[in-house]
């Protein structure tokens, strides 16, 4: 029978399943970061359980660490007393790999695993966390999950689950110029909705999705959650298997050839069925700009704002009217007239290698445009920050007129001290446009590395293709 | 976890889609390594005019008397009426800690996102998906019925309207008996301990690479 590459990932995982469907499936690596541990941590111990097998996880501290003055140690007590109890935590259960704040490898989770070798094809992935589903990428089943599972997949290594529906996104043909993996997301959810993919696993297919690296792919994958699915994925190819090898904790020797055997059946079988399928042209995708309060609330940069005057459905009228409200737009205005106040490259979504050398190709040779009151670039991990540096893009950046900041999660969520003021407008590479997410009464607009440095060059929001 | 089996409770109605776990339970109170005392700051841009901070009393700030919560009809709520893809976003327990620590045990929508779905099955909070005619039907209800009520049969899988008018709902049959008992689903889960040990066996065997 053929199957898809959902179908093969599950089979391959289940331990136990009940009369009803809910299985119980085994985890091969959980991701631990400090926000969404410490509970879980504390309901082991409360209850007298040991974790199952600590080889398992990998760790780091990111979501509070602050991005800058890194020999002040994080200023915030509440941060600071969360990191600790990860310290802590650790120190007492122990872990794969612990990369603590300040350690050269530290980073956002969902950077250092792959690029530590942590995530491997055919992999079950959890992390108390969303954007798990970057992981996909690989050919995993990556999932975010809540506190409770944390703690659950801690004391038994599995995770109790229901199986998914299958959506297959095709998109096909060659992407333009400056158009990239964070458009074809931002594009996807424009077109299904952020509820488009609830209940539904995604594989992402198509010779436009062939043709990205595996960071552009993670990238996409990183948002199959915005647009609803618990995981996005993509099968394995020559890129993932290019990528992988030599990376610290990929298999070497004979071991890396019986992987390789084995990741090489990875994918979706000929005339494998989907629940459903929405298929896309890449080379009908531009430059994509969130102007509301969901990721769906998308248009392209050669777009107007959406008029609520011309919704026919009272539900979404209203939504259209409290979000334009709220991002302080009007109606049928150009996407290209949003002027902006802060800039932000960075997040798990858009802070790898080469979206920082995206941005720095807009950048170079240019200036920041006098309104723009900040603008941050943030690596995803040290590793990248370095990379980044030898390939001399912190020059680029700080010339132009960027800061060059330390790895974390920084503005995407505000945890830290980078955020937006009330009422600012900020160009983000991050993943969620929510109201309040960079800060209270902040206000977000989504886009690729590349238009968030056009963004910053133009001092409004700009076509970036008009500045390659 | 706390039981739920049979509830009457009063109904506030939050008329919005797409209610985020960022609007449930803002950042910065994520940095509490407690699992109570949330619900205080929960929705807590929507419901004061300031910026909540972590460890602040909350009982001095200034409210927006627009926020519904903060309408004396809908004092001592335990039901929360939304619309479509309600707690999409992040993965954070503290929105169901949130919600149960303010007094919400059942949440009726048209949909869930699904993480935060699950979220609520693990501490005791009741997710029922409506069809949209009666999440319409109920909100017109509710807006014109000053102290409305609703009873929530987990058991008989029904929510009755104080007129009889009762709406069948789905729930996933192991999740039900899970919530109708209390019971943790750890101690469940390792009752398959062997099973789970097994596996793991054979995987090692097969797959190493797994496992270094
Ligand atoms: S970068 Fe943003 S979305 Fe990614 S893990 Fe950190 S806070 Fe979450």
């Amino acid at each position: 029978m053929a199957n898809n590459l959902y179908e093969k990932l599950w089979q391959s995982h289940v331990v136990h399943e009940e009369s009803d469907g809910t299985a119980l499936i085994y985890i091969d690596r959980h991701l631990v970061h400090e926000v969404t541990s410490p509970q879980a941590f504390e309901g082991l111990k409360l209850a007298g359980r040991k974790p199952w097998r600590v080889s398992s996880i990998v760790a780091t501290a990111d979501h509070n660490t602050p991005t800058n003055h890194w020999d002040r140690g994080i200023e915030d007590p509440v941060s600071r007393l969360q990191v600790e109890t990860l310290d802590a935590n650790i120190r007492e259960t122990g872990a794969l790999a612990y990369f603590p704040f300040k350690d050269r490898r530290q980073g956002v989770i969902h950077v250092i695993g792959p690029e530590n070798g942590a995530t491997l094809p055919g992999m079950t992935v959890v992390c108390g966390d969303s954007h798990t589903s970057t992981h996909g990428a690989f050919g995993c089943m990556a999932l975010g999950i809540g506190t409770s599972e944390v703690e659950h997949v801690m004391a038994t290594q599995c995770l109790l689950q229901k199986k998914s529906k299958t959506l297959l996104v095709r998109v096909d043909g060659a992407l333009g110029k400056g158009v990239s993996a964070k458009d074809i997301a931002l594009a996807v959810i424009g077109r299904i909705g952020t509820a488009g993919g609830t209940g539904y696993a995604i594989e992402f297919g198509g010779s436009a999705i062939r043709a990205l690296s595996m960071e552009g792919r993670m990238t996409l994958c990183n948002m199959a959650i915005e647009a609803g699915a618990r995981m996005g994925f993509v099968a394995v190819d020559d890129v993932t298997i290019n990528y992988l090898k030599g990376r610290p904790f990929a298999p070497t020797g004979a071991q890396w050839d019986a992987a390789v055997a084995y990741w090489r059946t990875l994918h979706s079988d000929e005339g494998a069925r989907f629940d459903r399928v929405v298929e896309l042209r890449g080379a009908d995708i531009r430059p994509q700009v969130t102007w509301g309060t969901s990721p769906e609330m998308v248009v392209s940069i050669n777009d107007t704002v959406p008029d609520p005057a011309k919704e026919s459905d009272p539900v979404r009228r209203e939504a259209i009217e409290r979000a334009l409200q709220y991002m302080g737009l009007n109606p049928n205005m150009p996407i290209s007239s949003i002027k902006v106040d802060k800039i932000f490259i960075g997040s798990c979504t858009n802070s790898r290698i080469e979206d920082l050398r995206a941005a720095a190709t807009v950048l170079k040779g240019r200036r920041i445009a006098a309104n723009v009151k900040l603008a941050l670039a943030v690596p995803g991990s040290g590793l990248v920050k370095e990379q980044a540096e030898r390939e001399g893009l912190d020059r680029i950046f700080i010339d132009a007129g960027f800061e060059w900041r330390m790895p974390g999660c920084s503005m995407c969520l505000a945890m830290n001290a980078d955020r937006l003021e009330p009422g600012e407008r900020c160009a983000s590479t991050s993943n969620r446009n929510f109201e309040g997410r960079q800060g209270a009464g902040s206000r977000t607009h989504l886009v690729s590395p590349a238009m968030a440095a056009a963004a910053a060059v133009a001092g409004h929001f700009a076509d970036v293709r008009e500045l390659l | 976890m706390e039981k739920f089996n049979r509830l009457e409770g009063l109904v506030a109605p939050l008329d919005r889609v797409n209610v985020d776990t960022d609007a449930i339970i803002p950042k910065q109170f994520l940095k509490s390594i407690k699992r109570s005392g949330f619900g205080p700051n929960l929705f807590d841009e929507w419901r004061y005019m300031d910026v909540g901070q972590p460890g602040q009393d909350c009982s001095a700030r200034p409210k927006n008397p627009n926020f519904v919560l903060n309408q004396e009809r809908y004092r001592g709520a335990s039901i929360l009426l939304s619309r479509k893809n309600f707690g999409c976003g992040s993965s954070r327990e503290h929105a169901p800690w949130a919600l149960l620590d303010y007094g919400f045990r059942v949440i009726l929508a048209e949909s869930f996102a699904d993480i935060f779905f699950s979220n609520c099955f693990k501490n005791g909070v009741l997710p029922i998906v409506l069809p949209a005619n009666e999440i319409e039907a109920l909100f017109q209800l509710v807006n014109v019925t000053p102290g409305f009520k609703l009873t929530v049969d987990l058991s008989a899988q029904t929510v009755v309207c104080p007129d009889g008018h009762t709406i069948p709902f789905a729930v996933d049959p192991f999740r039900k008996e899970c919530l109708i008992n209390g019971w943790d689903d750890i101690g469940l889960t390792l009752r398959h301990a062997d099973k789970i040990g097994e596996y793991e066996e054979r995987r090692r065997a097969e797959q190493p690479w797994l496992f270094a």
